[in-house]
């Protein structure tokens, strides 16, 4: 494992484990499964077999020069840019690598139903996915405006056979979807494993989240010294909870390389409909995890909003609010407007369509460019995790192009 | 005072062969005035102890009833803030034990440094922080101990007897027993299995135990009493209750009538 701080499951002054007593011991079993399950050759084995032969690992390492010809044409500040194609694993998305992981685990404890919760439906598409190849049955919990804005993925999750619950309280998004789950969770502890979908939530969530992605990070670094020598200048992802980032990140925290986590500014910061989480938020406690959160003076979580529903959470995974606090990471935002202009951009360059979450870490890639080539004095060589693809965007996005 | 009144009270309650009744309303729900105006209502029917809700945007750990009442609290200025002037108004007019119970966002956002003398200020005898586990919280349960405010342990039937003694360590007051596996406001938890544990961890920890969750029912409080239990919490029903009544007169009759007939059958 690698925790800054001392205290275990913690980052620094950031994580720790705040829920209810009755979900204490199922936290402590899963604590204890890192060390005797998870980090173990059989397990290791056999989810890197699922990670091969189901999912198509390793994903490639894509050098997206048409795109580093439009973002910067004198390629004065953009030397190189790879893109680690995550949009290419099985279901599209990075979310597959923990679900995969977490259900596998969940068997081996003798679980019996899986529950999760999910934004923009990647996660919940994923745990529907492994449960099902694992043979388990899946409720997965989404808040009602994401049922409505990712209609795709409702549907891919029912052929999975998973039931889909619609979170119907407070602002009916992703936070609400994990409430429900805590809740079920809580009722249904002893035979339920929730499948937590980000680096975030309550000791051993994000610890374990970001061993089961740091596949991504591993496969890029390598794949960089093998395709590109060296390592890259700059890692680039986006950030909701935080899982795609911090698997990126690992790989690279012992090196010098600069990290840069991009997260959803929604309308404006400045209008306070946004998911920047690390950029405006304040210490706080939400789903077991001491982290930034948006809140008000009184406590009370506020609304996040971004066109992303994957990137629409008021949370964010502890560690990487430890990385921002040290320095070692940076964290910038991108608005809505950037995020769908990114998009476009990418699919005319490159063939590719992106997630909207991952749009935004595309979004910040021209400034991102320009400063560290600025600090490096010679044109920078970046990676970026391409987390997802965007077909489940489509709608948003031919929406808000008319 | 502070924990000292809770000792007393469940002396008195012993010294009547009865358990504790303790009354739960989330503050703020439907209005603070109402909350003010049903807290006193519940008290003169027959509460031994108060249990004053700070409503929090995502509580995870509640059901429908409760989340409901958090949500419309919040709308109406509920806040840990103002459970405190809640907290001080009854306690200007009343001697029984109040205990503020609250998730551990809105204790954050008000100050753990702040936090020990306010709830002096109020007359508030206890917290009872329901995502604070026994591992987590170090400072503030020291700096509660500092001035006699008792930090309320949750034990629940997921709780191994292995773990129970690290979750009940330095508890004063008394324990809450949580008598299902699940959220508040469960109307089928197991009473009879919760009372025989409660019993056990109060004769192992040598604190009352009080049992909460899925008490909506005279009839339930009244096995539960039979049982012999240190305590009893109805929270949902009370809530549930207030929350279905038009106006505050009717709100006022029906937690009356509710907690005497609780009362009543705890005798
Ligand atoms: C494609 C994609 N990227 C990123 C995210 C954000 O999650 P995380 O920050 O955990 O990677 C999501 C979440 O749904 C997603 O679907």
């Amino acid at each position: 494992m690698s925790e800054l701080g001392e205290r275990p499951g913690y980052f620094g002054e950031f994580g720790g484990r705040f829920v209810a007593e009755t979900l204490m011991p199922a936290l402590i079993e899963l604590t204890d499964a890192l060390d005797t399950i998870v980090n173990v050759e059989p397990f290791q084995r056999e989810w890197r077999e699922l990670l091969r032969h189901y999912v198509g690992r390793p994903t490639p390492l894509w050098r997206a020069e048409r795109l580093a010809d439009a973002l910067d044409p004198a390629r004065r500040h953009l030397g190189e840019l790879w893109l680690k194609r995550e949009d290419l694993c099985h279901t599209g998305a990075h979310k597959i690598n923990n679900a995969l992981g977490q259900v596998l685990l969940a068997k081996k404890l003798g679980k019996t139903r899986i529950i999760a919760e999910t934004g923009a439906g990647q996660h919940g598409v994923a745990t529907a996915t492994a449960a099902a190849v694992m043979g388990l049955p899946c409720e997965v919990y989404m808040g009602e405006v994401d049922i409505a804005r990712q209609a795709p993925n409702v549907s891919r999750m029912k052929m999975l056979g998973a039931t889909v619950t619609p979170a119907l309280s407070g602002s009916r998004t992703l936070k609400d979807a994990m409430n429900e789950a805590l809740r079920d969770w809580v009722t249904n502890v002893r035979t339920t494993h929730y499948c937590v979908g980000s680096a975030a939530g309550p000791h051993p969530y994000p610890t374990l989240v970001a061993e089961l992605q740091r596949v991504i990070g591993d496969e890029a670094r390598a794949q960089w010294l093998e395709s590109a020598g060296g390592l890259p200048d700059a890692v680039v992802a986006c950030v909701g909870g935080g899982s795609n980032a911090i698997g990126m990140f690992r790989a690279f925290i012992p090196d010098d390389v600069a990290l840069f986590g991009v997260e959803a500014a929604g309308e404006g910061v400045e209008t306070g409909r946004h998911a920047a989480t690390l950029t405006e938020g304040r210490v706080g406690v939400l789903h077991g995890a001491r982290t930034l959160v948006l809140s008000d003076d009184d406590g009370q979580i506020l609304e996040a909003h971004s066109v992303s529903a994957g990137l629409d959470y008021p949370g964010v995974g502890p560690e990487h609010a430890a990385l921002m606090r040290s320095g070692r990471a940076r964290y910038l935002t991108a608005s809505d407007d950037e995020a769908l202009a990114a998009a476009h951009q990418v699919a005319r360059t490159e063939g590719i369509l992106v997630a909207l979450e991952t749009a935004h870490a595309f979004a910040r890639l021209a400034d991102i460019a320009r400063e560290e080539s600025r600090r490096l004095a010679r044109p920078a060589r970046i990676a970026l995790c391409l987390s997802g693809r965007g077909d489940k965007d489509l709608s948003t996005i031919e929406e808000r192009s008319k | 005072m502070t924990v000292a009144r809770i000792d007393a009270t469940f002396a008195a309650c012993r010294a009547e062969g009865r358990p504790a009744l303790i009354a739960y309303l989330t503050t703020g729900d439907p209005s603070l005035e109402d909350s003010l105006a049903c807290a006193r209502a519940l008290l003169a029917a027959g509460a031994d102890m108060l249990e004053l809700g700070v409503p929090f945007s995502d509580p995870s750990a509640d059901g429908p009833v409760i989340a409901a009442a958090s949500a419309r609290a919040i709308r109406a200025g509920g806040s840990l803030t103002a459970a405190l002037g809640l907290a001080k108004r009854l306690r200007s007019e009343s001697n029984a034990p109040l205990v503020l119970f609250t998730y551990l966002n809105p204790v954050l956002a008000f100050g753990q440094e702040r936090l020990p003398q306010a709830l002096l200020d109020a007359g508030v005898d206890a917290l009872l922080v329901v995502d604070l586990p026994a591992e987590e919280g170090a400072e503030l349960r020291a700096a509660l101990a500092a001035v006699e405010v008792a930090v309320i342990p949750l034990v629940a039937p997921t709780t191994s007897e292995a773990r129970e003694p690290s979750v009940v360590l330095g508890a004063r007051g008394f324990i809450y027993y949580v008598s299902a596996t699940g959220v508040t406001g469960l109307g089928d938890a197991p009473l009879g299995a919760a009372a025989e544990r409660a019993r056990a961890i109060a004769a192992r920890a040598k604190l009352p135990v009080v049992v909460g969750f899925g008490v909506d029912t005279p009839d339930k409080a009244r096995a539960l009493a039979a049982a012999r239990v240190d305590g009893v919490v109805v929270g949902s029903a009370i809530v549930g209750t207030i929350a279905a009544a038009p106006d505050l007169a009717s709100r006022i009759a029906a937690v009356r009538s509710l907690v005497a007939s609780l009362a009543s059958a705890m005798k």
